[in-house]
Parts: C-alpha cells; sequence; structure tokens
C-alpha cells in the first residue's frame, strides 16, 4: 500500500491528469482525426464510403453554397461582434458608477446570455413575426414602416445579428466593467485637476486601461459568433432560401439533412481552422498591445 | 479663465448652475440605464406574457398587454406533451455529465496548477474554441454503428465536451488560490498526494466546486447541437424537445410561451446562486468575477 501510495506520488503529474487526457484524446482529438480520414472520402451516412483523394476539398473551393456560408458566417461576425463592442462599451460606461439597484442590474444583464439560447430564439421568432409579431408593433406606434424581419432575405442577417448583439453586449460589458474598476481612480482624479472633461478621460484614461481587455472580449466573441448554431438555426434556418445560412449551419444540413457526412467533414476541417485560425490571430494582436 | 471680468456671475449661481447641470446628467444617466434594463428585459417579460394569454389573445393583430391571466398553456404543455419526462431527460444528462466532468476534471485542474502545465491548459482551452460540430459528425457515426443513437451515454458523453473544459478552467484559478503550504503540512503529517488532494484541497474549494458543478449543469441544460442530432424518443431534452414544438403544423403561441419560461426558470434560479461566477466560466478564467 505504501509504496503504491509512494509509486503514485512521484508520478502525481502524470496521473492526476491521466483521466481527462484520456477523455480528451478519445472525445476530442479522435473525432478531429476521423474528421481528415472522413474528407478523403465520398460516403453517404449508411452507404458504402468510396476514396476519392482530395475531391471533397476541389468541389468545396467550386462550391457557391460553401462560398455563400463563408460570405454569411463573415457577414455576421463582423456586424455583430463591432456592434456588440460599441454597445458594450456603453453599458459598462454607464454601469461604472454607483446608483441603487446596481447589483440587481448587473444581474438583469447576465440573464439574455445564461437563458436557454432555444428558447430565447424561439421567443425572439415571435416578436419577429411579420404579422403578429411585437416588434412590428413598436415600429407602427413609432410611425414607422412594418418590416419583414428574417422573413426578407436581406434582413435575415441583420436580424440575426439584433439578437446576438442584445444576447452578448452584457458580456462585453461585465468583461469592460471588471478592466475598469482596475484603472486606478488617481488618474482620473489627476486628469480632473488638469481640467479634463469627462470624455477627455475617457478616451485618454478608461479606453488605454481597458485595451487589453477589449481585445479579449474581442476575441472571445469574434470565436463565439463565427460558430453561432442554436439561434440561426431556430430561427431561420439558414433561409429564405440560403440568405443566412453560415458555413456552420450549412455543415450541419449536409451531415444531418443530406447526410453526406465525408463533405460535411470537409467543411468542418475549413470551419475549424478558420475559427482557430481566427483565434490565433487575434491573440497575436492581443500580445502586441500588451 | 481667471475670473476678472465685473459682469461674471456670482459663486453662488456658478455653483447652482453646476448643481442642476449634475441633476441633468445624473437624470439622463439613470434615464439610460433604465433603457438598458428594458430591452434586456422584454424578451423576457414577452416570453412571460405569451405564456399566461390564451391563444386568441396572442393571434390578436394588436398585441393584447392588458388581459385575464390563464395557466391553461402551462396545464397543456405539461400535460399533453410529455414536458416532466423531457425535463428528467434534460436533468439527468446534465448531472451526469456534471458529476463525470468534475470526477475528470478536478484532478487535472489541480494538477494544471501545482505543477504549471501550461500545454494542457492550451489543449483543453482549443477544445472550447473549436466548433462543436466538428466533433459531431464523427461522434454521429460512431454511435450509430454500436446503436447508441438516443441513449443517455450518447448524450452525457458529448455533453462532457462542453463541461469538462469549463470545469477545469475555472478550478485551475481556484486551486491556484489555495495556499501551498497548507498541502505541505499536510505532506509532513505523512499524507500521501491524494490524500492531501481529496482531504486539504478540495474542501478549501468547495464553493469553486459549487460555481464550476453549476455553471456546467447549465451549459449541458441548454445545450441544443448535440443533443439535436444524438437524442430520440426516449432521451430528448427540453431544448430540442420545444424545438420540435414549432416543427408540427400550426404554432401555438402559448405552448412555446409556456415551455420557454419552463425552460429558462431553473437556469435563472441556478444563475442567481452563482452569478458573480457566470462571466468567468463565460470567459474561460480570462476575467475574474
Amino acid at each position: 500500500m505504501k509504496t503504491a501510495n509512494s509509486w503514485i506520488d512521484r508520478h502525481a503529474r502524470l496521473l492526476f491528469p491521466l483521466p481527462a487526457i484520456l477523455a480528451i484524446v478519445v472525445l476530442i482529438v479522435a473525432p478531429v482525426v476521423t474528421n481528415f480520414v472522413l474528407s478523403l472520402y465520398d460516403y453517404f451516412v449508411g452507404g458504402r464510403a468510396f476514396f476519392v483523394g482530395l475531391e471533397n476539398y476541389q468541389r468545396a473551393a467550386t462550391d457557391p453554397r460553401v462560398w455563400n456560408g463563408i460570405k454569411n458566417t463573415f457577414y455576421f461576425t463582423f456586424t455583430a461582434v463591432p456592434l456588440q463592442l460599441l454597445v458594450g462599451i456603453g453599458i459598462a460606461v454607464l454601469f461604472n458608477r454607483d446608483f441603487p439597484g446596481k447589483g440587481l442590474a448587473r444581474t438583469i444583464i447576465l440573464l439574455p446570455m445564461v437563458a436557454t439560447p432555444v428558447a430565447i430564439a424561439l421567443i425572439w421568432a415571435l416578436m419577429f413575426n411579420p404579422s403578429l409579431g411585437v416588434l412590428n408593433y413598436f415600429l407602427e406606434t413609432l410611425g414607422l414602416e412594418r418590416s419583414l424581419w428574417v422573413a426578407q432575405s436581406s434582413l435575415a442577417i441583420p436580424s440575426l445579428v439584433l439578437v446576438d448583439t442584445w444576447q452578448w453586449s452584457p458580456m462585453i460589458a461585465l468583461i469592460l466593467l471588471a478592466a475598469m474598476q482596475g484603472v486606478p481612480t488617481e488618474h482620473y482624479e489627476a486628469a480632473r485637476i488638469d481640467g479634463a472633461s469627462g470624455w477627455q478621460s475617457f478616451w485618454h484614461i478608461t479606453i488605454p486601461g481597458i485595451r487589453s481587455a477589449i481585445v479579449v472580449a474581442l476575441i472571445l466573441r469574434a470565436v463565439d459568433a463565427l460558430k453561432t448554431f442554436d439561434i440561426i438555426y431556430v430561427i431561420t434556418e439558414g433561409g429564405p432560401g440560403t440568405a443566412s445560412e453560415t458555413l456552420n449551419v450549412l455543415a450541419f444540413k449536409t451531415g444531418f439533412q443530406f447526410f453526406h457526412a465525408g463533405y460535411a467533414a470537409t467543411l468542418l476541417i475549413f470551419l475549424m481552422f478558420l475559427v482557430l485560425g481566427i483565434a490565433v490571430l487575434l491573440n497575436a494582436v492581443r500580445r502586441r498591445t500588451t | 479663465m481667471s475670473g476678472i471680468a465685473t459682469n461674471a456671475p456670482s459663486p453662488s449661481q456658478v455653483a447652482a448652475r453646476a448643481r442642476r447641470l449634475k441633476l441633468v446628467k445624473t437624470v439622463g444617466i439613470y434615464l439610460l440605464i433604465a433603457v438598458v434594463l428594458v430591452i434586456m428585459l422584454f424578451p423576457f417579460y414577452w416570453m412571460i406574457l405569451t405564456s399566461l394569454r390564451s391563444q386568441v389573445d396572442n393571434v390578436s393583430r394588436v398585441p393584447v398587454w392588458v388581459f385575464t391571466p390563464t395557466l391553461e398553456n402551462y396545464q397543456n404543455v405539461i400535460a399533453r406533451n410529455n414536458f416532466l419526462t423531457f425535463t428528467w431527460n434534460s436533468f439527468v444528462v446534465a448531472a451526469l455529465s456534471t458529476g463525470i466532468g468534475l470526477v475528470l476534471g478536478l484532478p487535472a485542474a489541480y494538477s494544471i496548477a501545482r505543477f504549471k502545465q501550461d500545454g494542457l491548459a492550451l489543449a483543453i482551452l482549443i477544445a472550447r474554441l473549436t466548433p462543436y460540430i466538428t466533433y459531431l459528425v464523427p461522434w454521429y457515426l460512431a454511435f450509430r454503428a454500436l446503436g447508441l443513437i438516443d441513449t443517455y451515454l450518447a448524450l452525457t458523453l458529448t455533453h462532457l465536451i462542453v463541461g469538462m473544459p469549463l470545469i477545469v478552467w475555472i478550478m485551475i484559478s481556484f486551486f491556484e488560490g489555495v495556499p501551498q503550504d497548507l498541502e505541505e503540512a499536510a505532506f509532513v503529517d505523512g499524507a500521501t498526494r491524494i490524500g492531501a488532494f481529496m482531504r486539504v484541497i478540495l474542501p478549501l474549494s468547495t464553493p469553486g466546486i459549487v460555481a464550476a458543478s453549476i455553471l456546467a449543469f447549465i451549459f449541458s441544460w441548454n445545450q441544443f447541437l448535440f443533443s439535436l442530432v444524438l437524442s430520440g424518443p426516449n432521451t430528448r431534452p427540453v431544448p430540442v424537445a420545444v424545438f420540435n414544438f414549432i416543427s408540427y403544423g400550426q404554432i401555438d403561441f402559448g405552448g412555446l410561451g409556456a415551455a420557454a419560461v419552463l425552460i429558462t426558470l431553473p437556469v435563472v434560479i441556478l444563475t442567481l446562486i452563482i452569478q458573480r461566477w457566470i462571466v468567468t466560466g463565460l470567459t474561460m478564467g480570462a476575467v475574474k468575477g
């Protein structure tokens, strides 16, 4: 018993993480490797697999639906993330003071990001409804024209961006709020004595003070926005037509509606490299800013 | 500005104007805060209203704001749609995947914290960053070949992909905060590494473990993608059941609202318990709560 224990103690740095490492290899590494293999085959679920080499990749490179998916993925991500960064900064500035009910307010803005995405998506789908939805009622009340929201191709992605911004701006706000608390108050006092306006101290003290937190928030949001699935699939299923079909949704349909597993694997490899590539790129930016 | 001008306002006038300006600014800020909160809450408010309205009121062209609330929708959802079964399925999978996630994740997080195994931490972070759908096609094929589609096993294993990295990353920062002296004192008293971990480290980390467990539970509860493909009539969890609501012909608005409320309520309650940890969890420890 004693020798067994000392053996464990000597190898603790390997034995303690071993179960988790095994789980990662089985649950995560194995499927990624499988995808690489699958991508070399023409394979429909339940059918026979034919080795086709790089044909899936060639096909993907010239598939207009794939390019549409890439375009939509970027359109969604690079509208949603900057928008929610702006809104997030705004909320953080507003909340970065003492006011009655501050604790409750902070709890309230947590709700959009923790509530079950399917439930949120369904409620937004009801609110978007062109004839019965409450959003059109608001537009009319304000004297504006009714909108088709997600039912119109050109508005599908902007509408989804709206949902995503509602859902995730609070997270950016809370990240930045935590960073703002780390900016020394003496700096603000010194600026006030020097006669700086609120706007000037925001630009010259707050923003530089929270710059690395901004980049961290951007990385986290960009990575998650690129792979957004729940709200898109539930609200539009990628439609109308393919107007809001992101790469993620296209890969899902390819795999689980058309059951074209080989081709889906090819798309997934591309999506994986896209997401990880952007994460690495943004992380390099983060290192340069800190 | 030297203030020598003859017709300059008296100091008391300046002060009064400054106070008035400050008041306007304060009111403006409170108003903006209120607007933010109303926008954040509105979809939830609408969800609850929808769930309490009759179908007639729900399909009115002009939204009905004042009405006699009815619990009919809840009764329908629970009685006619097996909602309790779906809830049970969600609960089983979330509890199992959280439990296994703790057993696997706690020792790993301790090891990463104590032995500075940054490579392993990075590997787990990459697993979190990679789109979950990447893992889904191979897992679907594997479970299909093994006849494990529509089993708790398939759902639990895939939900582990979501929960375990979360647990590890939260617990790393927690274990790093436990003073090493306490552990070494235990070693001097003859404790083994496992003994010290179980009897000294874990009890000191209870708040972190609770937070990590609840977060992992919430993430499993909310999980949609894996469950959509791998569940079936025997194991369908609530998000998939609710999603299926809209696929079956006519939309029952009230039922949808009631289901959305029922699925969200446990999450909101759990969130209130661990709100300090939510952002830490969502940012994989990049931001301390």
